[in-house]
């Protein structure tokens, strides 16, 4: 199996400053198509189809996300494009910004007209400020004819969608921080309820979506032929962008099908690894994702079926570690990123993640006892029960993930 | 924030669930931490407090509930129809204890030289659950408590970062002085750009003190300032008493909240060694005097209006930094304790033959700004200080356990005369809406010339009215005067926002500073609540009902001090001592 194109078909095919380039491969058709359907509720049912599962990482069914946030009743409704792509080993959102910015205009234009929006935020991380004059353009050339704006299409929908940029925060991912960064709060979440889609940015019913999965949309309108779901197996429909970094020889995003194995992605998409060194480990998901040895190789790349090896899909990240790297090293680099991203407002996370960081150092200057195993191992756990949001949820992820599938490393004093 | 609130207003339906397999029915809208509450069942939490919104930080409150993958915060989940609840298995044992053991980590443990030791609710858990020694390392950074002011000090080494004080700070007084800063373990809670509290937005009310969990905010101490004065003997050490402090005291010593301990505080004062206990609610009839007087001039003659009343020091300090450019509807009448302060070593000292130089003023206030009140240079006379050393509330407890006396069995004796007699106008100074009650009471009677026959002003009292905005009108002849009555900041940014865009409606307006006056106050024992402040207003009026003279200008002693010292409201005399001026205090922000 190889890369496909689907999501990606744009790619390359016309000049991301124009819209008029755009609109000459079929750019717009899904929404005129969406908003000629007798009932949008339609779209819903077409994700649902499809079986798509939100990209960001939570990997909640996005067909049941939008039916949910139409049926919200209440005025001036939100649409967020979550384009923070703060995972480490995640850069597909950027390709699809990059490339097809009209795409996801587009697919954002489609999702405020399911929904009942007035107005739609794409809310990009900082580190991708170069692609600010790219997607402001496309939103200014979209207004100017008359996708955005008053009475889109003659249907008396009004919609205006407006970029804003993070400051860097990793934890501005998660939806409540992420909407107190637009207020101009400090990116802290909050505890939920109410939930977003009940009261989200300014207290409005929120629908909030991954770059990835909005631009799935367009896509699958225009999909007369049903050829999406000729990809994937069983459960896992279609296709998904993988972006593969670490100990590659070729790191990059490929869009796959899925059931496509791990090994095919790593040797055969991005050139295997650099010659004469071995697998380590691989990390699924970004930093909150979990680990795998080599024996994960040969596993088809399916929601199911990474779940079924301890790992998970996550937001597509495929970080490759080959044997220069110990595992307790790669686990206090994972370590240091949340010891520094953490928002520090609860209590398991700010002080879990300090202690945590500190025991691993332990073990690789083999000065941990067991007692410093067994606390750590308590920490993390304490961490993923109780910690407010997402970020302490999954921080330790990883950690635990490696105690499972490496428990030689954390004999104390046993050395790798 | 449909959730926030809890539907006890609404025709209630009811929600069953267990607790621990115990049945339970309350309220919909209820959270699990209240549901268990209501069976006697105390989930452990740092960052709840029952009068604040829900902050669901410290997590302290996890607690497992039956078909939910990870634990839900008992503070914050609302309970449901059906719902299983287990505040006791070993995984939500497990996790308090580590969550604790964490927050230790990271804690100046110096609990025994701590001004909360043994009234801190961290230690109360910690010794709840057994906590012993730990295998964490300390993580707490060595930091020194801030002193820069004469009233509060931050000891930055004791903070769990719960954000109580922050929410205080914002949500009752809208002051926003307090607020986190930084993330992941440098989260930390400071002022605006690490400057000194009193430098910001910040009043001194000390609300943030009194919901603390642990001792990172305290009242500054100067108990031992007391003591070394209490054993000079060249010393006339003189102490008066706010009207608010007798109906919070009791708390302390293990008393139903608003109980009234008036004659065993005199008693425990004079056995602390004070020459003379004397009682504030005399300066607060002279101040009636001195402001309702005030008012009627501006009144008369085309004064500023509103007049505003200026006895709470918090709200006075919130008019300098917040509305410097209005502060001319301030009364330029003292507040009680200074009035008391300034005839203490003046008419008094004279009387006593005593030279004011050797009088110490004391005072015990419900109220940390008062510390600073006391510092402010333009109060006093001659050189000498109105008032010397202003202790809170909190540190008469200590002083009064200090000399091992058992309050609730000393015997009740009475104020020292001449300025221990108040009347029940002055007892009232101590809730929202007492100062304007007072005031009208003698007002009314000096204007008409007739008795007031109901003294009760019922539409300027309590907590709840109005959501703390007050407003009612008096007539006298030949013009209906219209009041206003407000506490907490909050509600008092509100008015003075009208005032300033001229659409102010009122002529009188009293302001104070925290949520129901001086008995809500800063300085006020840990623990009090909303609740706790509803029953101390009911004991104050209770107070004033069972007085025989309840209007300040029938105080025999304020007559007699008039007559033979003053002369009358608003002499010249009366202006050199009881009357002052306020200033513009510039602000960190605010530039040229």
């Amino acid at each position: 199996m190889s890369e496909v194109r689907f999501l990606t078909e744009n790619f390359g095919q016309y000049d991301p400053s124009s819209i008029n380039s755009y609109m000459s491969i079929g750019g717009f058709q899904a929404l005129r198509q969406a908003v000629a359907m007798d009932d949008p509720e339609g779209i819903a049912t077409l994700i649902s189809e499809a079986k798509v599962r939100g990209r960001g990482g939570a990997e909640y069914p996005m067909g049941r996300k939008w039916s949910q946030a139409r049926a919200v009743k209440g005025e001036k409704k939100i649409i967020i494009c979550n384009a923070d792509e703060g995972e480490t080993t995640t850069f597909k959102d950027r390709e699809l910004i990059k490339n097809d910015p009209f795409n996801l205009i587009e697919a954002m234009i489609i999702a405020g007209y399911v929904m009942g929006a007035t107005d739609g935020y794409i809310y990009m991380r900082a580190e991708y400020a170069c692609y600010r004059p790219l997607l402001l353009n496309a939103i200014r050339q979209a207004k100017s004819y008359g996708f955005l704006g008053q009475n889109i299409l003659g249907k008396g929908f009004d919609y205006d969608i407006h970029l804003y940029s993070g400051a860097g925060a990793y934890v501005c991912g998660e939806g409540t921080a992420l909407i107190r960064s637009i207020e101009g709060k400090a990116g802290r979440p909050r505890m939920k309820p109410p939930f977003i889609k009940v009261s989200g940015l300014f207290a409005r019913p929120t629908c909030l979506n991954n770059v990835e999965s909005l631009s799935l949309v367009p896509h699958l309108l225009r999909d007369k032929d049903k050829r999406y779901l000729t990809y994937g197996v069983g459960e896992s429909v279609g296709t998904k962008l993988v972006s593969v970094g670490g100990n590659v020889k070729h790191p990059g995003v490929f869009e796959i099908p899925f059931g496509t194995t791990v090994r095919e992605i790593i040797d055969g998409l991005a050139g295997g690894l650099p010659d004469g060194h071995s697998l380590r480990l691989i990390q699924f998901g970004g930093a909150s994702g979990k680990i795998a040895g080599p024996d994960i190789l040969d596993t088809p790349y399916t929601y199911e079926d990474l779940r079924a090896a301890g790992v998970m899909v996550g937001s597509g990240a495929i970080c490759v570690v080959d044997d220069r790297t110990s595992v307790i090293d790669f686990l206090r680099i994972n370590q240091d990123f949340f010891y520094e991203e953490s928002c520090g407002q609860c209590t398991p996370c700010r002080e879990g993640n300090l202690h945590i960081k500190i025991i691993l150092d332990r073990i690789a200057n083999h000065t941990a006892t067991k007692d410093d195993i067994k606390t750590m191992e308590k920490m993390a756990r304490v961490m993923s029960m109780s910690s407010l949001c997402g970020l302490g949820e999954t921080a330790q992820n990883t950690l635990r993930s490696a105690m499972q599938v490496f428990p030689e490393v954390f004999e104390v004093g046993g050395a790798e | 924030m449909a959730n926030e609130k809890t539907t006890t207003d609404q025709a209630q339906e009811m929600v069953n669930l267990t607790i621990n397999n115990i049945p339970v029915s309350v309220p919909k809208g209820t959270k699990i931490m209240e549901a268990a509450k209501s069976i006697g069942i105390d989930i452990p939490h740092l960052c709840y407090h029952e009068d604040q919104r829900v902050k669901a930080r410290c997590r302290l409150c996890s607690v497992e509930v039956t078909g939910k993958r990870r634990l839900l915060a008992a503070c914050s989940t609302v309970v449901w129809e059906g719902m299983e609840v287990h505040t006791d298995t070993p995984i939500v044992r497990d996790t308090q204890v580590t969550i604790l053991q964490m927050l230790l980590a990271n804690h100046n443990q110096d609990c025994l030289t701590c001004p909360r030791n043994q009234n801190c609710d961290l230690q109360r858990l910690c010794s709840r659950f057994n906590i012993q020694q730990s295998h964490l390392p300390r993580v707490e950074k060595h930091e020194k408590p801030i002193v820069t002011n004469p009233a509060i000090v931050r000891d930055p080494s004791k903070c769990i970062r719960c954000g109580r004080c922050i929410q205080a700070c914002k949500d009752i007084q809208g002051i926003r002085a307090l607020t986190y800063c930084g993330r992941s373990a440098d989260l930390r809670v400071t002022t605006a750009f690490d400057k000194p509290m009193e430098t910001t937005d910040c009043i001194l009310c000390g609300q943030c003190s009194l919901v603390c969990p642990t001792g990172a905010i305290v009242e500054k101490d100067d108990t031992q300032k007391v003591l070394d004065a209490l054993q000079d003997t060249s010393k006339h050490v003189i102490v008066q008493v706010a009207p608010s402090v007798r109906v919070a005291l009791g708390d302390a010593f293990g008393m139903e909240p608003g109980a009234i301990v008036t004659g065993q505080m005199v008693t425990a004062l004079k056995l602390l060694g004070f020459d003379k206990v004397f009682d504030t609610n005399f300066g607060a009839d002279l101040t009636i005097m001195e402001e309702g007087y005030e008012f009627l001039d501006r009144l008369q003659n085309g004064g500023v209006l509103p007049m505003m009343t200026s006895c709470s020091p918090g709200w006075v300090n919130f008019m300098e930094k917040h509305f410097p450019d209005q502060r001319d509807h301030l009364s330029s009448a003292k507040s009680p304790m200074s009035m008391f302060g300034a005839i203490a070593k003046t008419y008094y000292a004279q009387n006593a033959g005593i030279d004011p130089h050797d009088i110490v003023t004391v005072s015990i206030m419900p109220c940390t700004a008062k510390k600073f009140e006391a510092a402010r240079p333009e109060l006093g006379h001659d050189g000498l200080s109105d008032v010397d050393i202003v202790l809170t509330t909190r540190e008469l407890i200590k002083l009064i356990k200090y000399v091992g006396l058992e309050l609730v069995s000393l015997p009740e004796s009475d104020f020292d005369s001449p300025l221990g007699f108040g009347t029940g106008a002055g007892a009232i100074f101590g809730a929202t809406g007492g100062v304007m009650e007072a005031a009208l009471r003698t007002v009314y009677e000096k204007v008409t010339g007739k008795t007031l026959e109901k003294l009760d002003f019922e539409d300027v009292r309590g907590f709840d009215k109005g959501g703390g905005i007050k407003e009612a009108t008096v007539e006298l002849p030949g013009r209906t005067v219209r009041i206003c009555v407000a506490h907490t900041l909050k509600n008092a940014r509100k008015i003075m926002e009208q005032i300033r865009r001229g659409e102010s409606p009122y002529d009188f307006i009293e302001i104070m500073a925290c949520p129901g006056g001086c008995i809500g106050g800063g300085g006020q024992p840990i623990g009090t609540t909303n609740a706790i402040r509803r029953k101390r207003i009911e004991a104050l009026y209770k107070i004033d009902r069972d007085l025989p003279i309840r209007k300040s200008h029938e105080n025999p002693d304020i007559i007699k001090l008039y007559q033979d010292f003053l002369g009358e409201p608003l002499s010249h005399k009366s202006h050199e001592l009881l009357h002052t001026t306020y200033h513009k205090v510039p602000l960190p922000y605010e530039f040229d």
